[in-house]
């Protein structure tokens, strides 16, 4: 009963503020949802440490139906993997849960606010809780949902509502692939439970799946191509990464929880929970591997020309699951889920630090009207420090012990597709650490450059008419505060506790398959915690890290000048940044257009005109010309209509029954 | 209980009952409440059917009588469970298309409320008909009410749109005819299990398949003939567009699994290519032709289209490709296409009730017309955002079920077309959202929006209770699925044994 509570807690307390929204007090508001999922994060906790030394935990719930000898249901396994990624879901979401409580303070839609991320966390539990594929699907479709209401959640805002309808459609490209990867293994494997088809794994490889006629391809490559399809959907890979910068739209702590810490990972999530066909797939993990470490570095290059405080650290998160991807493509799941664990943590407060600048300073959003802030905010300042020297990957906090993981996992990879990600991946980092830097620098150092603002318009969405004077700072509160330093303890720490058996040892046991013969994926990455620390003191990584922070420093701090230079300098590859890539102007100048003359076509010219007007008026039209009897019908008369069409009938029978007879 | 005349008692009770609301009903009020009052009491005799109905993939309930005994017509009821699937869904959905033209119907009531049960009545004896020929003079009689309901309440080019329904209808109806009386020639019985194991040589099985069709496709409707939907629609009253779209377009499949994929299997099975064709074009096309409707309406109907050709998709889909021959796999396929019309049903009901709800206020149904609804209408917003959801087959919803069971059947007979049929993922997620981006988003556009009052008492609970339907039937379908599942597997070893070989 317990595991059906984690799940149970937060769907309940959901429906009820959501029922309720109108005359629920405000303390029940807040208070029921950040109850339930408080509970379900201590039942989380509980149930990983049963998983410690224990066996999965298989529950079934009900049967959902069975039809032509599939048998479809929903259940719950817990397992390492899952275990692990309930405690991050519902741990996060509880911070975010009591952010919300100052952040959304003032909001008529607060009960509202709090009903949707209830329901968040409930479909996200759902997914990563699910035991066959079907469920998956549901829990993978209903955080889409989520998402959509959330980033929508200021539904007067057209630029809101925009994005929002772009993420869902986006999202849906990406679904259409899972649902189609969930049809192959169906077809194939005659079940959708995962136990079933996982231990059919190797029987599976050997089949093939005919495409075309004449033409078979190997089922699990074309599976798994499918399944990372949606993958790169919900995980935002390029070229389908183009809805997680406009979700910024959404309020922040909803960027902190689903478009950071949980529901963009849950595509690195399912490429790991399907390590045992991925693993029958060279072919799908080289195309993960390519996908993941090109979105790392590029997508990290726009973060470095962002000007929208909450932009940059969107950005910084594509680049972010664009590693994890890599290092599934390289078969290291183990590690590729313990830098989404860590990444969770410091990416999350990252988003939380943000949403305290932005509340300070009355909702601006633009970083060039933001500096100075480290005296006037100093907890900000101090866990935003650690967030952004966890996402650095400076030697010590949670994101180096990830993240180095990662690159070593990475550079093994031999080929020159091996090569090409492992280079991406070490020009990541110092690129990681000169945004990183940069946002830093600007926000909570440096002077507020609004001068340089006079002919450049604002870049944030939501900027605020009047400037954000110095003197006049928001106060925001122990509400916001505390989750702040709640999550940069792990951000900070939790490496030295948790790197060890996680990605040294063998924390995850069968509910991740490593195939024997295949890459190394994360196994013997150093001798220990202490060993692996040392080590990375003295990398090339390192290296690379500091020269990022270095650079930024020098641009921004030390020789403003320098970047006015570079700026001129590198006048097209910024621009072609601030552009990214245009993958958006692509969108909205090709794709849209072409679509909405591709529907007009179809409904004016082919559907009126040709089948309505030519085919079906116009033989009417014929009818009328050609019989002088027939001309009576068109009279509107309708009586005439039925007389007509009895005779006819009786005409019919009398000629069938005399002639056929 | 065999022969205990249920099946009679619920086709003649709201036929009479209607002729009386039609002949006798003084005031506008008491033909409301006893419309109101004889599509619930309907449910007794629905739940009681229900009840006693025992899977096991037979006709049950049989009620047989002489009837034209000079050409052995009989007056031959019986369900099994796919009848009996939309023999609830009809039951169910009465009520909500009563209290859809409450307001809106103010003149001629009696008549309006009558021709509504009559109507209904008429569509339970399609479902419950197991004589061909009765079977026929229901279908025929069918169209009358609805013709009445558009004719009489409906909008300006009202006579077009009725002409049109009627000629598309009946034209492909005479097909049905025709081959009715053929076989009846070749077997001496108007009687469908008779129809069913009369033995047919391929030749004759194609020209009485496409005798079928004609009949079937128009109602389902399938592309190309699909025209007269979106007309009918503009034109009819809201109850008469619920009425339509969430039952009398289920005629069309459901008359495909009575007769054309079990009287003419090897047929169905040689020309099923053709009918995946025009399924695929009725999903990717009529679709794109959604995505750029203006006025509401249009936009449901296309979208109806569209969905419905995912029911005959399910159906033909298992006999086309690399799974031909696969029972499993075609009681897979026909039952997503039941379980898609069955939500169809649903969802499409309460999108027209929706659309009647903001006509009924504002008095028009152009998009652009609207533009922040959530504002002044909140708990309306979200029962509209709940069915465009739905409507774009949400996981949790009844709409998702259907496509996600044809699309896996699909999948193993022609993976292919599986891609091509999940486009809908995509294009039905575009229509539904941009609608309600349109709509339901934003600040409020006019004055228009500004005055609109929300829900009141009827409404909601109209509403309300079919978007429990829509969330309880994606939830849980098992209940319905083990009603449908020994028939679906009965009807789908008659298709796969063929009877070409017998001749």
């Amino acid at each position: 009963m317990r595991h059906e509570a984690i799940l149970l807690a937060p769907l309940c307390a959901s429906l009820l503020v959501a029922l309720g929204c109108r005359v629920l007090p405000r303390m029940l508001a807040h208070g029921l949802p950040i109850a339930a999922v408080g509970a379900s994060a201590l039942l989380s906790t509980w149930a990983l440490a049963d998983q410690i030394g224990g066996q999965p935990v298989a529950v079934k719930l009900f049967d959902w139906l069975s039809l032509g000898g599939l048998e479809l249901s929903f259940g719950l396994l817990i397992d390492r993997l899952s275990a692990l990624m309930m405690c991050v879901v519902t741990w996060v979401s509880l911070a975010v849960h009591v952010y919300t409580v100052r952040y959304m303070r003032d909001d008529p839609g607060y009960a509202r606010f709090f009903a949707l991320i209830s329901f968040f966390t409930a479909a996200m539990l759902l997914l990563v809780m699910a035991d066959n594929f079907m469920q998956l699907f549901v829990g993978w479709e209903a955080v889409g949902l989520a998402s959509y209401l959330l980033i929508g959640f200021w539904f007067k805002r057209p630029s809101a509502n925009f994005a929002s309808l772009k993420a869902f459609l986006v999202n849906r490209i990406g679904d259409l692939g899972l649902l189609l990867g969930i049809g192959l293994i169906a077809g194939a494997a005659g079940t959708l439970d995962y136990a079933e088809v996982f231990a059919g794994a190797g029987p599976l490889a050997a089949r093939e799946v005919m495409v075309w006629p004449g033409i078979s391809w190997p089922a699990l490559d074309l599976g798994c191509v499918l399944l990372f399809v949606g993958a790169m959907g919900k995980s935002a890979q390029m070229p389908l990464h183009i809805w997680l910068p406009d979700s910024m739209e959404g309020p922040t702590p909803i960027s902190a929880l689903i478009h950071a810490a949980t529901m963009v990972t849950a595509g690195v999530f399912m490429a790991a929970r399907m390590s045992p066909l991925f693993e029958h797939s060279p072919l799908a993990l080289s195309m993960v591997l390519a996908v993941g470490a090109t979105t790392a570095l590029a997508t990290g290059l726009v973060a470095m020309v962002q000007q929208d405080i909450k932009r940059v650290v969107a950005w910084s998160t594509l680049s972010q699951l664009g590693y994890m991807m890599a290092g599934i493509g390289v078969s290291a799941y183990s590690v590729a889920i313990y830098h989404l664990f860590t990444h969770a943590f410091f990416k999350a407060l990252l988003f939380l630090a943000a949403g305290a600048v932005i509340v300070a300073l009355h909702h601006q959003q633009d970083i060039r009207r933001m500096g100075g802030l480290c005296r006037r905010m100093p907890i900000t300042y101090a866990t935003a420090l650690v967030g952004g020297l966890a996402l650095a990957g400076v030697p010590g906090t949670a994101g180096f012990f990830s993240k180095d993981a990662l690159i070593t996992a990475v550079s093994r990879a031999d080929g020159p597709l091996g090569a090409y990600a492992g280079w991406c991946l070490l020009l990541g980092v110092a690129v990681t650490a000169f945004y990183t830097a940069r946002l830093l620098l600007i926000v909570f150092h440096g002077e507020p450059q609004e001068q340089a603002l006079s002919s450049a318009s604002a870049g944030s969405s939501r900027s605020s008419s009047g400037s954000a004077g110095p003197a006049s700072l928001e106060p925001v509160g122990a509400w916001m505060l505390a989750p702040l330093v709640f999550l940069a303890v792990p951000s900070l720490l939790i490496g030295w506790f948790t790197f060890s058996p996680v990605v040294l040892g063998d924390y995850f046991g069968g509910s991740i398959v490593n195939l024997p013969g295949g890459s190394p994926g994360g196994g013997n990455l150093s001798q220990g915690t202490l060993d692996f620390f040392v080590h990375g003191l003295y990398s090339p990584v390192f290296l690379l890290a500091l020269l990022g922070g270095a650079a930024a420093w020098a641009l921004y701090i030390w020789r403003p000048r320098w970047r006015e230079r570079a700026g001129s300098v590198l006048r097209w590859p910024v621009r072609t940044l601030t552009l990214g890539y245009g993958f958006d102007m692509f969108v909205e100048r090709a794709v849209i257009p072409a679509t909405r003359g591709m529907a007009r076509g179809a409904a004016e010219q082919a559907d009126s005109r040709f089948i309505d007007g030519l085919l079906v008026n116009g033989l009417a039209r014929a009818v009328r010309w050609g019989s002088g009897a027939m001309r009576r019908l068109q009279t509107g008369l309708l009586y005439h209509y039925a007389f007509v069409m009895v005779t006819a009938i009786c005409l019919l029978i009398a000629w069938v029954v005399l002639v056929l007879d | 209980m065999p022969d205990s005349g249920l099946l009679s008692v619920i086709i003649w009770l709201p036929v009479l009952a209607g002729l009386l609301i039609a002949g006798l009903a003084r005031s506008a009020a008491a033909a409301r409440w006893a419309c109101l009052g004889v599509s619930l009491l309907q449910w007794i005799p629905g739940a009681m059917l229900w009840r006693a109905f025992l899977p096991d993939g037979g006709y049950q309930f049989v009620e047989r009588h002489p009837w034209i005994e000079r050409f052995n017509v009989e007056y031959y009821l019986g369900v099994d469970g796919i009848a009996l699937a939309l023999i609830l869904l009809t039951l169910l959905l009465t009520p909500a298309a009563v209290a859809a033209g409450w307001r809106a119907i103010d003149r001629r009531t009696g008549l309006y409320y009558g021709a509504l049960l009559i109507q209904q009545g008429l569509m339970l004896g399609v479902f419950c008909s197991l004589d061909s020929l009765l079977f026929y003079v229901f279908w025929e009689f069918m169209l009358a009410p609805m013709f009445l309901i558009i004719g009489v309440w409906g909008g300006e080019r009202r006579i077009y749109a009725t002409v049109k329904f009627f000629l598309f209808t009946f034209l492909g109806s005479v097909f049905m005819l025709v081959a009715l009386v053929y076989l009846y020639l070749k077997s001496g019985s108007y009687a469908i299990p008779d129809l069913h194991s009369q033995p047919l040589s391929l030749r004759e099985q194609q020209w009485l398949f496409f005798g079928f069709l004609a009949a079937f496709a128009v109602k389902v409707p399938m592309w190309p003939v699909h025209t007269w939907l979106p007309d009918a629609h503009v034109e009819a009253p809201t109850g008469g567009s619920v009425i339509l779209a969430a039952i009398l377009l289920k005629m069309g499949g459901f008359g495909l699994l009575r007769f054309g994929l079990p009287v003419t299997p090897d047929a169905a099975a040689q020309f099923a290519p053709l009918v995946v064709g025009l399924s695929l074009v009725a999903i990717v096309y009529i679709a794109l032709v959604a995505l750029a409707q203006r006025d509401l309406k249009k936009l449901i109907a296309y979208s109806s289209v569209a969905h419905m050709g995912f029911v005959t998709l399910g159906m033909f889909i298992p006999l086309a490709g690399a799974g031909a021959g696969d029972e499993a796999l075609l009681a897979l396929g026909m039952g997503g296409g039941m379980l898609q019309m069955i939500s169809h049903g649903f969802i499409s009901a309460a999108l027209f009730m929706c659309v009647g709800v903001l006509y009924d206020r504002a008095h028009t149904r152009q998009i652009g017309d609207f533009g922040g609804v959530a504002n002044t209408m909140p708990i309306f917003a979200v029962l509209l955002v709940l069915f465009a959801l739905a409507n774009a087959g949400l996981p949790g919803t009844s709409g998702f079920i259907g496509e996600f069971l044809v699309i896996l059947a699909a999948f193993r007979a022609e993976p292919l077309v599986a891609l091509g049929a999940g486009t809908i993922l995509i294009l039905g997620a575009a229509y539904s959202l941009y609608m309600i981006k349109r709509v339901v988003f934003g600040e409020v556009a006019n004055d228009k929006v500004a005055a609109l009052k929300d829900l009141d008492l009827r409404e909601l609970a109209a509403l309300g209770s079919m978007a429990l339907l829509v969330v309880a039937l994606g939830l849980y379908p098992d209940p319905l699925v083990e009603l449908m599942e020994p028939s679906l597997d009965a009807l789908a070893r008659q298709v796969v044994a063929g009877k070409a070989g017998a001749l």
